[in-house]
C-alpha cells in the first residue's frame, strides 16, 4: 500500500464525514407540531422600539428557517391561502410587498409568524384557529423566502406557479429595515 | 433441480387464473376492455402461431445442418435450385403478410368502435388531481345539479361517460383497471377519457404515475350502479349537508364550520367554503377516508382527524392537535354527514 493510496484514502474518509454533515434539514411530517410557547389569546410581544433590545428568537424558529420541505409547503399555502390575493408572488397590490426590504412589524421569522396568527390593521386577517402553528411557521419561512433572507441552497429554483420574477435561487437578499436591530 | 424453472413460474401463472374484477385489467366490467381483451387475445394469437413457426423453422435449420456436409460455400442462391424451398417461402411471405393485414384490420376496427362510444358522450364529469386525492365535479347543464364530490366515481351500467382531466400539481395518471387503460392528468392542459361501464359493481382505481411521497395512497373509488340507482344518489348527493341535532355534533358542527377544517374544505349548507381539500358535504357515505387510505369507519375517521401525519405522513391535511373533547365532537358531526 503505497503512502499517496493512503493518502487519498484518507481524503475520501474524510469527504465522506464532511458530507455526513451536510445535514440542511429536516422534514418533520410525523412528528407533532411544537406546541404553542404563548397561551392562545395572549399575542406574543414580536415588536419592539428602535431601541429596545429584541428577545431571543422563538426556539421554533430554527427549525423552519432554512428549511426546503418548510418554504415548500409554505409557498404552497401562499397560493391556497389566497395570500396571492392581496400580497401578488411578493410585488404587493392591496397589501404591502413581501419582496422589499421594508418591515412594518419585522422581518424576524418568529415576527412574520406573529403577523400572520394575529393579523394586522388595514387588511391582514388573523389566522390563528384557522391554520395550525405548523402552516403558519411554514408560510412564515416561505414569506422570508421573497426576499431572498434564506440561504441559496434551500430556495427552489422555479417557483410552483407562472412567476415574472427572477427564481428564488437568484433573489437578491434585501438587507432588513426594521424596527428592531437585530441581525436578520 | 431442472424442475425449480417451471415450479417458480407456476405461482406466477396460477396469479393470473384470479377473476375478481376489483381491479384487474381482464375484468371485462367496461366496452373498452373488453373490445381491448379480444383485441389482445387476437394479438396474442397471431403472434404465438408466428412465433411457434419460426422456433420450428429454426430447429430445423439446426437438425438439418448437422446432415449438411462442412465447408461449403454460401451462394445464397439455393432457393433456385430447391422448389420445395422456394414454396416454402413464398408461403411464408403471403403468412406474414396475412397476419399482419388481420392485426392491421383487428385494431383499426377497435379504434373506431373505441371513438364512437367517445362520440356518443351521455355524463361529463371533470376530475382533478390533486397531491394525493381526486376531486370530482359532476357537470350538468343545470347549475344547480353541478356535484362536486371526492375519492369516489358513480357511474351509470351501460351509459358513456366523458372525464375530463386536470391536475392542480404534478403529473397524476388515472387509471381504473378494470374500466379503463391509463391516461395521464397533465397541470394546465386538459385530457379526457371516455367510459362505458358494462357490469354493475365497485372497481378500484389508483394513480398511476408517481406524483409524491403518497402516490401510493391516491386511490379512488368506482362505483357503478344501474341508471336508477345512480341517479338517486346524484339527487342525494345535491342535498346540502343537514343541520346535526345531537349536542355533541352540534359542538363538533361549530368547531368544524369555524375552526381549521373549514379553512380548506367545504361542507353544503354551511359557511364551511374552502376548496383546497376534498369536500366533506356527504362525507359519512363514502367508503373510504383519505383516497382510498383506510375504509370508512368511526375508528378510522377518529384516528385520521385527529393525527394524518402519522397515517399519511407528508399529506396536506395538517395534524392540529385537537382536545379529546373537540374531537369527540368533530368525529360525531362528521358521522351525520351521510
Amino acid at each position: 500500500m503505497s503512502s499517496r493510496f493512503r493518502a487519498s484514502l484518507l481524503a475520501l474518509g474524510l469527504a465522506a464525514f464532511a458530507l455526513a454533515a451536510c445535514d440542511r434539514e429536516e422534514r418533520h411530517s410525523r412528528s407533532k407540531p411544537l406546541g404553542e410557547t404563548i397561551p392562545a389569546g395572549e399575542s406574543p410581544d414580536t415588536i419592539w422600539p428602535a431601541q429596545g433590545s429584541p428577545p431571543p428568537p422563538d426556539p421554533r424558529a430554527k427549525l423552519y428557517d432554512n428549511n426546503a420541505p418548510a418554504m415548500a409547503e409554505g409557498q404552497f399555502l401562499y397560493n391556497q391561502m389566497n395570500c396571492v390575493g392581496c400580497h401578488s408572488h411578493g410585488g404587493g397590490g392591496m397589501g404591502p410587498p413581501l419582496m422589499d426590504d421594508e418591515w412594518r412589524y419585522g422581518g424576524r421569522i418568529d415576527q412574520i409568524a406573529a403577523t400572520i396568527a394575529e393579523g394586522r390593521p388595514n387588511g391582514m386577517p388573523s389566522w390563528r384557529g384557522k391554520l395550525t402553528d405548523d402552516q403558519i411557521w411554514k408560510l412564515a419561512a416561505y414569506v422570508r423566502s421573497l426576499s431572498g433572507q434564506p440561504s441559496k441552497d434551500a430556495v427552489a429554483s422555479r417557483a410552483e406557479s407562472m412567476s415574472a420574477t427572477t427564481p428564488q435561487t437568484l433573489t437578491p437578499r434585501e438587507p432588513a429595515h426594521t424596527s428592531d436591530t437585530a441581525d436578520q | 433441480m431442472r424442475l425449480r424453472g417451471p415450479v417458480l413460474i407456476l405461482p406466477l401463472l396460477l396469479s393470473g387464473c384470479d377473476y375478481q374484477t376489483y381491479q384487474s385489467i381482464f375484468s371485462g366490467a367496461a366496452a373498452e376492455v373488453r373490445q381491448f381483451n379480444i383485441l389482445f387475445v387476437i394479438f396474442l394469437v397471431i403472434c404465438a402461431i408466428m412465433y411457434a413457426l419460426v422456433i420450428a423453422f429454426l430447429i430445423v435449420a439446426i437438425l438439418r445442418r448437422h446432415r449438411a456436409q462442412a465447408n461449403v460455400v454460401e451462394t445464397g442462391r439455393h432457393h433456385e435450385s430447391d422448389p420445395s424451398m422456394r414454396t416454402g417461402l413464398i408461403a411464408w411471405g403471403v403468412l406474414v403478410a396475412t397476419g399482419l393485414v388481420a392485426l392491421a384490420i383487428a385494431s383499426f376496427f377497435t379504434d373506431r368502435s373505441m371513438a364512437k362510444a367517445a362520440a356518443s358522450e351521455k355524463l361529463s364529469i371533470t376530475v382533478t388531481a390533486n397531491q394525493w386525492w381526486w376531486d370530482v365535479q359532476y357537470n350538468s347543464a343545470e347549475a344547480s345539479k353541478t356535484l362536486r364530490t371526492a375519492n369516489e366515481l358513480h357511474l351509470p351500467v351501460g351509459v358513456p361517460v366523458r372525464i375530463t382531466l386536470h391536475s392542480n400539481d404534478v403529473i397524476h395518471s388515472f387509471w381504473v383497471p378494470s374500466l379503463a387503460g391509463k391516461q395521464d392528468l397533465i397541470p394546465g392542459r386538459e385530457t379526457d377519457i371516455t367510459i362505458v361501464p358494462r357490469q354493475i359493481g365497485i372497481y378500484r382505481g389508483q394513480c398511476a404515475e408517481f406524483c409524491g411521497t403518497q402516490h401510493a395512497h391516491m386511490a379512488l373509488v368506482v362505483n357503478v350502479d344501474t341508471y336508477a340507482d345512480f341517479l338517486k344518489w346524484w339527487g342525494h348527493q345535491l342535498h346540502p349537508a343537514s343541520a346535526p341535532t345531537a349536542p355533541l355534533a352540534q359542538a363538533g358542527y361549530r368547531y368544524v364550520t369555524t375552526g381549521q377544517c373549514a379553512t380548506c374544505h367545504s361542507i353544503g349548507g354551511t359557511s364551511a367554503g374552502g376548496r383546497v381539500g376534498p369536500d366533506l358535504t356527504h362525507l359519512a357515505s363514502r367508503r373510504t377516508i383519505a383516497a382510498g387510505t383506510m375504509p370508512m369507519s368511526k375508528g378510522n375517521l377518529y384516528g385520521w382527524v385527529e393525527d394524518p401525519q402519522s397515517i399519511k405522513p407528508g399529506s396536506r391535511m395538517p395534524t392540529i392537535g385537537l382536545e379529546p373533547n373537540q374531537l369527540h365532537a368533530v368525529v360525531a358531526y362528521l358521522e351525520t354527514l351521510k
